[in-house]
């Protein structure tokens, strides 16, 4: 549905997107990871045909999307990332006009904009204006717009930034509901995020592409972390722990009270870590007052990958 | 191009400015600015004529009695100057206040051609402008219920001030596609129009080609023989280049902000 080719950006001397090639299967919904300014809303732009690439190919269902941009803007929803929405048009006129402008026959445009409130919940709020309804229905108003044609493409730019927990579950509900009929592409910051929604992941940093994979595949790969509290020296401990068979590394954790001395330890086979430091506590009699495994943040398989990279 | 994609964009752009203040107040500032001249200029004219009906040789001199030379002409003229002043509020939120906002993002990644957006956009604020001249019949109007001044000067006076308004319509949508500060592109809109209406200052400086060419070039000098009550096909040719011009450079500013 969507094939991305060596796409690079160049903005006069710097280098937005460098060299990257995807593609994204029909029904799919692919998340896209990075952190802040590592160019996923350039792509973005250049698949919604808002500019061109400098160099390379982007084909959004079947359609260049620089020499048949026309066709391509006709089977896409954006979604842009500040959710930019014409304050002085009450809901429901702008939906209307959305639909209209994107090629809706006039006799089914009410028909269709009223529908598409009824799947984003903005029933309550169709006659009010933009600018004076809150955060959360604002977010709703730009999936909606970006829905309201019913595109074989979707592409949402953070989807879920700035909303509460119940509104957030709701939008993912939502998007999730949209795989199978739609093909997604969506970026975000929040890795839960990824794996509840998305069937496969792209990373990437400084315009690069650093890794594809499922978002389960990503998290395993990532190597394990553990946090330890232990009473009792610890100097001693520390040195203990490094010493045991299957742990990598070692940091102090600085958060923890007086004598509730906090360790995270970096497992590289964890079943074998988890009985040497259980061992070794026993054996110097020391008292275990915590242990469990963190969980892996988006931030730790970033930092993990990035470092990779330039290792 | 395509009509129900121009007049889908002509409508959001009118119920935008139907929705703000700010037309409203540039209508109402404009009515009071024109009705001043009007009524200056026919107080002076009442006066002088009542002072002629004694005085034969004052009315010989100045040819005061024709109220089309004296009320309606110069009326036009102090007219066409405020719509310079005037159009350029109208135009700088076009496309500065998309760009602001960001909106500009979606419109343009909506399946509709650059040519739409444009035309959509510049036929709302002339429909804008065409309500502010409408009002001003208010006071060839009145002329007519007061006096007998001929009739067919005034209509092509009106032709030339929808084409001046026009032309500086385009102009400001041109600058407006060039920023995204609504203040900056009032501001070079102003100089601009101000360069085209005072173009023709320089004339007695410079050669006798060059100064044709320049008086040729100003934008005011083409009312002239239209509030005369003289069509001259140079005179709308010239009003339409300038239109297409602007309207193909906007087009242009369009296309390179892509490719930027």
């Amino acid at each position: 549905m969507i094939e991305v080719e060596n796409l690079i950006k160049e903005y006069g001397e710097f280098r937005a997107i460098d060299n990257i090639s995807f593609s994204v299967e029909k029904g799919e919904i692919l998340g896209f990871l990075g952190p802040n300014g590592a160019g996923k809303t350039t792509v973005m732009r250049i698949l919604t045909c808002f500019f061109p690439p400098t160099k390379g190919k982007a084909i959004v269902a079947g359609y260049d999307c620089f020499e048949d941009s026309l066709n391509v803007r006709k089977r896409i929803g954006y979604l842009p990332q500040r959710v930019p929405l014409y304050e002085d048009m009450k809901v429901k006129d702008y939906l209307r006009f959305v639909a209209a402008i994107k090629g809706t026959p006039a006799k089914e445009v009410n028909r269709k904009a009223d529908k598409v409130m009824d799947d984003c919940g903005l029933n309550d709020v169709s006659g009010k204006l933009i600018n004076t309804i809150s955060g959360g229905y604002r977010q709703r108003v730009g999936i909606a717009q970006a829905l309201v044609n019913d595109p074989e493409v979707l592409i949402l730019d953070e989807p879920t930034v700035g909303l509460d927990p119940k509104q957030i579950k709701e939008i993912r509900n939502l998007i999730k509901e949209l795989a199978g009929r739609h093909t997604v592409i969506l970026s975000t910051h929040i890795l839960p995020e990824v794996s509840i929604l998305c069937g496969r992941v792209i990373i990437i940093n400084k315009g690069k592409l650093v890794a594809e994979d499922r978002p389960e595949n990503l998290a395993t790969e990532s190597a394990q972390r553990m946090l330890l509290r232990i009473s009792g020296d610890a100097q001693k401990i520390e040195q203990e722990l490094a010493h045991v068979a299957g742990v990598k590394g070692v940091e102090k954790e600085l958060s923890s009270g007086s004598n509730a001395n906090g360790f995270i330890v970096t497992l590289e086979d964890e079943k074998q870590g988890r009985q040497g430091i259980q061992a070794m506590i026993e054996r110097n009699r020391f008292e275990l007052l915590e242990m469990r495994l963190m969980e892996v943040s988006l931030e730790d398989i970033f930092i993990d990958l990035v470092t990779k990279e330039e290792a | 191009m395509n009509i129900r994609n121009v007049s889908l964009i002509l409508n959001r752009e009118l119920k935008s400015y139907f929705s703000s203040l700010t037309v409203y107040i540039v209508i109402l500032m404009f009515l009071l600015m024109t009705g001043y001249f009007f009524y200056n200029l026919l107080a002076t004219f009442s006066i002088v004529s009542f002072q002629a009906q004694t005085d034969p040789m004052l009315a010989k001199q100045y040819q005061l009695l024709n109220i089309n030379e004296t009320v309606i002409r110069p009326l036009f003229g102090s007219i066409s100057i405020i719509l310079l002043l005037m159009t350029p509020l109208l135009t700088m939120r076009l496309f500065a206040e998309e760009k602001k906002t960001g909106t500009i993002e979606l419109l343009l990644t909506f399946p509709v051609n650059d040519v739409d957006v444009v035309l959509g956009k510049y036929l709302a604020s002339l429909a804008v402008l065409l309500v502010m001249i409408a009002l001003t019949a208010t006071y060839p109007i009145l002329l007519i219920a007061l006096g007998e001044p001929e009739v067919v000067p005034m209509l092509t006076g009106y032709l030339g001030l929808i084409l001046i308004g026009a032309a500086a319509i385009s102009l400001g949508i041109f600058t407006s596609s060039l920023t995204e500060n609504q203040i900056v592109s009032a501001s070079i809109s102003f100089g601009m129009l101000f360069f085209f209406w005072l173009i023709s200052y320089s004339v007695p400086l410079v050669s006798a080609g060059l100064g044709q060419v320049l008086s040729y070039l100003s934008i005011n000098e083409h009312i002239a023989s239209l509030s005369k009550g003289v069509v001259d096909s140079e005179d709308i040719i010239y009003y339409l280049c300038f239109i297409v011009l602007f309207l193909f450079l906007t087009l242009r500013s369009l296309e390179t902000k892509r490719w930027r």
